[in-house]
C-alpha cells in the first residue's frame, strides 16, 4: 500500500514539474506576438503576411510545452500502471 | 463527480496477427473519410466547362485555394502536391472538429497524427534523395562539419515526433480542459445550489427576485426595449431560486448542473474550433515548407 502511495505521489509530483515547461511557450509566444504588433505598426500593408508567419512560429514554439504536457499525461496515465504492475 | 478523461474506446477485437482493436479512433477517421468523399462526389457531379450550378462555383473555389496555397508556399514546380496537401488539411480540420458533436476526434489519439507525420517523412526523405542523389543525401548529414552527424540524424528523427506531438497535445489538451472545465462548474453550481439553498429565506427572496426582473424585462419587452442581459440574469436567478427552494424538499435537487448551461460555449469556441482550424493550417503550412525546404539542398 505504502509503495503504491510513493508511486502515486511521485508520478502526480512528476506531471506537475513536467508542466513547468509551460512557461518557455508562453513567455516566447508572447515575445513573438508582441514583435508581430509591432511589425503590423510599422507596415500595416503587411498585417496578412506577418500574422500567418507569426502563428506558425507560434505554433513551432510551442512544441516545448506540448512535449512537457505529453509527458505530464503519461505520468498521470500510463507511468502509474507501469511501475505499479512491476511491484 | 469525477473527472472523467479517456482515450479511444475499444469497440471490439479482430483476432488475427494476435488481436487487431476496432478503437474509436479507426470508426471515426471513416467516418471522416467517408464525409469528405460524399462531399466531393456530391460537388464534382456533371461539371461543365462554364460554372452554371452554384455547386461548381464551390467546388472551383476549394480547388483554386488549395492549389493557391501549395504554389505560394512550394512553388510551382510541386502543384501536384495540391491534393494531397488539401486531403491532409481536410482530414485534419474535420477529425479535430468531430469533438463538437461529441464523438472522439481521431486527431486526438496519437497514432493518427504520427501516421500522417510518418507519411510527410517519407516524402521529405523522398525529396531530398531525388534532388540530390542518395551519396547526396547522405552527405547532408555531415554538413556543416562531420562531428555534427548525431544531431542532425537527430533533428531528422526530431522533425515527425514535433509534428505528431504537436497536433496531438493541442487536441488532447483542449479535451483535457474541457474536461476538467465540467467538472469545476458541476462542483460549483452544486456549491451554489447548496448555499442558497441552506436557507428557505434566502432561496425564496432569490426566487422572488428573479420573478420580479423576470416581469419587468417582460414588461419592457412589450414596451420595445428589453435588453438579452436582463432575460439571462432574470431567468438564472428565477432557475437558482427555485432549483434552492426545491431542495429544502429534496438533497438531490443540488445535483442539477446549472453553470454548465452556456459557459462550457465560450471555451469551446477556442479548444474546439480555433485550435482545430490552427492546427489543421499548421500542420500542412509545415508539411509544404519541410518538403519545399528538402528540394533546396
Amino acid at each position: 500500500m505504502m509503495e503504491k502511495a510513493i508511486i502515486m505521489a511521485g508520478c502526480a509530483i512528476g506531471a506537475g514539474l513536467a508542466l513547468i515547461a509551460g512557461i518557455g511557450p508562453g513567455i516566447g509566444e508572447g515575445n513573438a506576438v508582441a514583435k508581430a504588433l509591432e511589425a503590423i505598426g510599422r507596415q500595416p500593408e503587411c498585417k496578412g503576411d506577418v500574422t500567418s508567419t507569426m502563428l506558425l512560429g507560434c505554433a513551432i514554439a510551442e512544441t516545448t510545452g506540448i512535449y512537457g504536457f505529453v509527458t505530464g499525461l503519461l505520468l498521470i496515465f500510463v507511468a502509474p500502471g507501469i511501475f505499479i504492475g512491476k511491484l | 463527480m469525477n473527472v472523467d478523461i479517456n482515450g479511444a474506446r475499444i469497440f471490439f477485437t479482430i483476432p488475427i496477427l494476435g488481436g487487431i482493436p476496432i478503437t474509436a479512433t479507426i470508426v471515426n477517421a471513416l467516418l471522416v473519410t467517408v464525409l469528405v468523399l460524399g462531399t466531393c462526389v456530391f460537388l464534382t457531379r456533371n461539371l461543365q466547362v462554364r460554372a452554371v450550378t452554384k455547386r461548381q462555383v464551390v467546388a472551383e473555389f476549394l480547388v483554386e485555394t488549395a492549389q493557391n496555397f501549395v504554389n505560394g508556399n512550394m512553388g510551382e514546380k510541386f502543384a501536384y502536391y495540391a491534393p494531397f496537401v488539401s486531403a491532409l488539411f481536410v482530414s485534419s480540420l474535420l477529425g479535430s472538429l468531430l469533438s463538437l458533436v461529441t464523438l472522439f476526434p481521431p486527431t486526438g489519439d496519437v497514432s493518427t497524427t504520427m501516421a500522417w507525420a510518418i507519411i510527410v517523412f517519407i516524402l521529405i526523405t523522398y525529396t531530398k534523395i531525388r534532388t540530390g542523389g542518395l551519396g547526396g543525401y547522405l552527405k547532408g548529414f555531415t554538413q556543416p562539419i562531420p562531428i555534427l552527424t548525431p544531431f542532425n540524424i537527430l533533428s531528422e528523427i526530431a522533425t515527425p515526433i514535433s509534428m505528431a506531438f504537436r497536433h496531438f497535445g493541442n487536441i488532447v489538451s483542449g479535451t483535457v480542459i474541457t474536461a476538467l472545465l465540467y467538472w469545476s462548474l458541476s462542483v460549483a453550481s452544486a456549491a451554489l445550489i447548496g448555499l442558497i439553498g441552506k436557507n428557505i429565506l434566502v432561496a425564496a427572496l432569490v426566487l422572488a427576485l428573479g420573478v420580479f426582473l423576470l416581469v419587468k424585462y417582460i414588461m419592457a419587452k412589450r414596451a420595445g426595449a428589453g435588453k438579452l442581459m436582463q432575460c439571462v440574469g432574470a431567468v438564472a436567478c428565477t432557475v437558482l431560486g427555485a432549483l434552492g427552494c426545491l431542495s429544502q424538499l429534496d438533497q438531490c435537487f443540488t445535483m442539477i448542473p446549472v453553470l454548465q448551461v452556456g459557459i462550457p460555449a465560450v471555451f469551446s469556441v477556442y479548444f474546439d474550433l480555433f485550435s482545430s482550424a490552427m492546427q489543421a493550417f499548421i500542420f500542412c503550412m509545415l508539411t509544404t515548407l519541410y518538403i519545399a525546404n528538402a528540394a533546396e539542398e
